[in-house]
């Protein structure tokens, strides 16, 4: 079979890629077997330049040798087989199992997927609750949408979502629900961190587990995104489960990009990132959602480090552009021990109008959301202006929504890390505090 | 039989590919590549080496496979079904493309563009000219019941009629005319005909605005309005809140006919989009909006290169209703997703890059898109009209790089969204310092006719306070309110009423996001009498604290809920309680010790 044909003709190597002269019949994207010393490693062709084909390796270059190493080509793109054995497991990016268990089989999906079709998809609607008050009683998580969380270094938003994984929940029990969490770029101790958590939690068994670290070369931090999303929309869209992908950090995932692009002699766009960087995250965060005929649903929680704090630096604002609205963590919250620090006047679920209220999770539920944040706003605009002018000069009144403010945040914004509240509880608790402006 | 053109692929990059031997290839020209037959056009052309922008996922593609030229440019069919449908950038019905390929969108999918089975009742014109020329309508079609579908002659025929069928029923490829042309040639004419999208489609004469086009949103019509024929940038960061303008506008907007180009953003929103067309009825016709729109949706996660297509694939749309004489609006959100693919093919084409990596042309592309906006006399007489809106999307909402720049340019209105606004959740967070309308002019006439005499002082005396509370601001930051005089506090109090009274707006209020110019004038002109009497009484050494002891405030704010018909009763009567009670206010007081 031509197919089998082993090419020794490797002509060059740099970054993470080779370029292979004189090959037949190579196809863009398609994958080729890189033998490096009987070691086999996985490349996509990612140029064709006359009989030559340019090959980004997955594993990275260490080691390969233009003498020795050979490269096959499969003929077919990037593709991991899939089923519902894929509970309980923890894969790599590649999605092979790592786990020390039997390999995952199944019908065989390519990671890239393929746009959802505008026509078929339904608006997102009905509520996911992560039983954290700040999420879901003022930017609640919708079905089928993508709601990024926006952090920084020093936050801690690896505990928020352990806390995400463990606790999400639909409120209709009786409908199936799965959590595809994938690392990206974590160290060692951060892995084990999730790890047991989940275990501890016991929610392992409707959780798929994609491990990506630090040590893992950038091309696979690239692929590791696609590949629990690939496992993802079978679960949503063949099985009929409701997945929420959690996805942390994103911004090790935009690293990677840079480097592969840069390794590529790219020309760098803003910040080094390339140029196709929207798209590219355009390409992972579009493929949340819900299509018609199906009862599953695909949603997802990016997690990102806004680089020095900077929400206008390319990471947070490419996202933010293509996502449905941001939880925004604070440094300053978090200073003053508030956990989970939510800036909840920067955080914004644009598609919780589409699932809160009745039938969804409580009638008077946008009202309380609308009463809370503007007396926050308010009580924040009173205490900065006692700030600038003294206290003496605010009314009783401007003082009591000042108080509010303390309130809100230690009794409603604050939970603890294994305190997991209902949505009923999380509004009665709206109510409560509001009860300080009377 | 006529020998196809072909050459061979010698390198992929992304969605540019370069072919080779491919004999006299044109630029523009349409190319099929590959065994899948995916849709490309001529991007440049150097020696025996053609650069082509694949409009398709490239995946797959190999050295040596076949590029076949087609010999036409890229082109839209235009005809009777266009209304209601949602197209990709190819104008490919993605309906049918569901039909093929499930849920999602793959690569090689072919469809027609138009439906060529689906029978039309065609009536031909009274009586029919004996010459005809490019555009002159001959017959209709009433193809949905908001919009009857004039049948032109192709803007490149003309010559004697000799045929004109009879009122009956056709489907698009059938003739219902014949034309015979100087050189005695025969031309068949059909309902449908094909058009280039990146050349503007000819018209008789440009006239100059006239008109305001009504959006309902009370910041654009009344202080930065656009007119029918106009053009419209809306740049802000994101979340600032310009899908939700455009996507109101889109629903409410006094035109014949909307397309709507998602272009390189959200699925979700399209498919809320779609939703809302389907379900709601344009409150002029009551008719499903779908039936008044096209809508072209490029989600940021389908082909690159098809961004581009979109866009003109729109305008051309839109082009074609406006030579029936229709006031038409085309939507394009975002533009510098279009601008961003530019620059991605350019690099891969291995162009000089200019400013931030866009290519030099960057500014004459966004030029020539938004000089295809106009209202003109059409080749056959009629006048028709078309406005052009787009969303920009610069990166971290800084309005100095070069897509805002460019546009800024090109457009005459300028809706400045801002995060500031956005973030206190004042919508439409349009700044109203930093935008403008160049159209102020040209349809003061028309407010002052048909609405209010007083439209361009009412307008005037707005901005004025306004400014004037800019400034005042300043001054209360360094030094607190205390250090502000009653008149000052005064023209604040007016420029709240100002701000929540009119100028916020928000989309989702069912009772208030379409505001008709009635009503716009009615809220402006109330809050302007209240200044007038409020400054006149401060003025007269009435405390301030007297004077909004009256509450006068609560009032207004009140007025956006009431229709243009309940209003009118409504500041009648406020209007008598403000001379009652601030002349109540400034009768001297008996002095105590008199
Ligand atoms: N005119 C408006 N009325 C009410 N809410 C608005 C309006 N404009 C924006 N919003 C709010 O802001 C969010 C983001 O608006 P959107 O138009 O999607 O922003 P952009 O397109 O600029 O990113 C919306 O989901 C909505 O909550
Ligand atoms: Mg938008």
């Amino acid at each position: 079979m031509a197919k089998s044909v082993r090419y020794r003709s490797i002509v060059s190597v740099s970054g993470p890629l080779i370029v292979v002269d004189n090959v037949q019949g190579v196809k863009l994207n398609e994958i080729a077997e890189i033998d490096v010393d009987g070691e086999t490693r996985i490349g996509q062709v990612i140029g064709v330049e006359g009989r030559a084909a340019v090959i980004q390796v997955l594993q990275g270059t260490a080691g390969v040798s233009i003498g020795r190493s050979h490269v096959r080509f499969t003929g077919d793109t990037l593709k991991i087989p899939v089923s519902e054995e894929v509970f309980g497991r923890i894969l790599n990016g590649l999605g092979s199992a790592i786990d020390g268990g039997p390999d995952v089989t199944g019908e065989k999906f390519d990671v890239n997927g393929y746009p959802i079709n505008p026509v078929t998809r339904l608006p997102p609607r009905d509520f996911i609750q992560t039983g954290i008050s700040a999420i879901d009683g003022l930017t609640s998580l919708i079905r089928g949408q993508k709601l990024p969380i926006f952090s920084a270094y020093g936050l801690p938003h690896n505990m928020m979502v352990s806390q995400v994984i463990r606790q999400a929940k639909l409120l209709r029990r009786q409908e199936p629900f799965a959590v595809v969490f994938s690392t990206l770029g974590v160290s060692n101790e951060e892995a084990s961190f999730f790890r047991m958590e989940l275990e501890r939690a016991r929610a392992l068994d409707r959780t798929v587990f994609v491990l990506n670290l630090q040590s893992d070369s950038t091309v696979e931090r690239i692929i590791a995104p696609r590949v629990a999303l690939t496992i993802a929309e079978y679960l949503a869209f063949e099985k009929e489960y409701h997945v929420l992908v959690v996805m942390s950090d994103m911004s090790s995932y935009c690293e990677a990009l840079r480097e592969s692009s840069l390794a590529r002699g790219e020309i760098p766009g803003r910040r080094g990132y390339p140029g196709y960087m929207y798209t590219d995250l355009a390409t992972i965060y579009e493929r949340a959602g819900l299509v018609s005929g199906r009862n599953g649903s695909l949603t997802q929680m990016p997690i990102l480090s806004m680089p020095d704090d900077d929400i206008t630096h390319p990471i947070p604002d490419l996202t933010g552009y293509i996502t449905e609205g941001q939880i925004v963590l604070s440094r300053s919250l978090h200073l003053s021990g508030i956990y989970p620090p939510v800036n909840v006047l920067a955080s914004l679920s644009r598609l919780m109008k589409d699932g809160v209220g009745e039938g969804y999770t409580r009638r008077d539920h946008f009202e309380i959301y609308t009463m809370l944040l503007s007396a926050y706003a308010e009580g924040l605009r009173n205490k900065e202006l006692s700030a600038v002018l003294g206290e003496e000069t605010l009314t009783s009144e401007e003082r009591k929504y000042v108080r509010f403010t303390e309130v809100f945040e230690k009794r409603f914004i604050k939970q603890g890390a294994y305190e997991e509240r209902s949505i009923d509880e999380t509004l009665n608790l709206g109510l409560e505090v509001l009860s300080v402006l009377k | 039989m006529r020998l196809t053109r072909e050459g061979r692929i010698v390198r992929v990059s992304g969605f540019v590919v370069v072919a080779e031997d491919i004999p006299s290839p044109m630029m523009g020209e349409v190319v099929l590549v590959g065994e899948n037959g995916l849709i490309g056009e001529v991007n440049r052309i150097s020696g025996n080496r053609v650069f082509i922008q694949v409009y398709e996922d490239t995946g797959g593609l190999r050295f040596g496979d076949r590029v076949v030229a087609l010999g036409r440019l890229l082109s839209a069919e235009l005809g009777p079904g266009l209304l209601g449908q949602v197209y990709d950038g190819l104008q490919r019905p993605l309906e049918e493309i569901a039909k093929q390929a499930e849920s999602f969108v793959k690569a090689g999918i072919r469809t027609s563009r138009l439906d060529h089975e689906k029978k039309w009742r065609f009536i031909p014109v009274d009586s029919p000219p004996s010459r005809v020329f490019g555009g002159e309508i001959i017959g209709r079609v009433e193809e949905t019941a908001s919009v009857i579908h004039m049948i032109l002659i192709p803007p490149n025929v003309k010559g004697e009629l000799v045929y004109l069928a009879g009122e009956g029923d056709y489907t698009i490829v059938e003739e219902v005319a014949k034309v015979k042309d100087s050189q005695g040639r025969m031309l068949n004419v059909k309902m449908a005909h094909e058009w280039p999208v990146k050349t503007p489609r000819p018209f008789r004469e440009k006239l100059d605005p006239n008109e305001p086009l009504i959006t309902g949103v009370r910041i654009i019509d009344f202080l930065f309005p656009v007119v029918k024929g106009g053009t419209a940038a809306i740049p802000g960061p994101f979340g600032s809140g310009k899908t939700m303008t455009l996507q109101q506008i889109s629903k409410q907007v006094d035109a014949d006919v909307v397309i709507y180009v998602g272009c390189g953003e959200r699925g979700n929103e399209m498919a809320d989009l779609l939703e809302k067309y389907r379900s709601l009825s344009d409150f002029r016709s009551g008719r499903p909006l779908m039936e008044r729109s096209i809508i072209i949706a490029n989600t940021s996660n389908m082909p690159v290169a098809a961004r581009e297509s979109s866009i003109f694939l729109g305008v051309t749309f839109a082009e074609y209703f406006r030579d029936m004489g229709y006031n038409v609006v085309l939507i394009a959100d975002s533009t510098s997703r279009w601008a961003e693919a530019l620059r991605e093919l350019s690099l891969r084409m291995e162009e000089l890059p200019g400013e931030e990596g866009f290519p030099a042309y960057l500014a004459s592309r966004l030029q020539g898109f938004y000089s295809r906006a106009g209202r003109v006399t059409a080749l056959n007489g009629k006048t028709g009209s078309l406005t052009i809106m787009g969303a920009v999307s610069p990166p971290g909402g800084d309005f100095s790089e070069p897509v805002t720049q460019k546009t800024l340019q090109t457009v005459k209105v300028f809706w400045a969204l801002d995060s500031e606004l956005a973030y206190r959740r004042h919508f439409p967070a349009i700044n109203w310092l930093q935008s403008y309308s160049l159209y102020v002019e040209s349809i003061a006439f028309w407010w002052e006719l048909n609405i209010s005499e007083r439209w361009r002082g009412l307008r005037e005396n707005m901005l004025n306070i306004l400014r004037e509370e800019d400034e005042l601001m300043q001054i209360v930051r360094l030094m607190g309110v205390g250090a502000l005089s009653d008149r000052e506090r005064a023209v604040l109090e007016v420029s709240r009423l100002i701000r929540e009274a009119f100028l916020r707006q928000s989309a989702l209020d069912f009772k208030d996001a379409y505001s008709d110019p009635r009503k716009t004038v009615a809220i402006a002109e109330m809050i302007d009498y209240y200044r007038e009497h409020l400054l006149e009484a401060v003025s007269n050494k009435t405390p301030l604290e007297k004077a909004l002891a009256l509450n006068i405030g609560v009032e207004i704010l009140r007025l956006k809920h009431l229709s243009s018909e309940e209003l009118a009763g409504e500041t009648i009567k406020l209007k008598e309680r403000i001379v009652g009670e601030f002349s109540e206010l400034q009768k001297p007081v008996e002095s105590q010790h008199g």
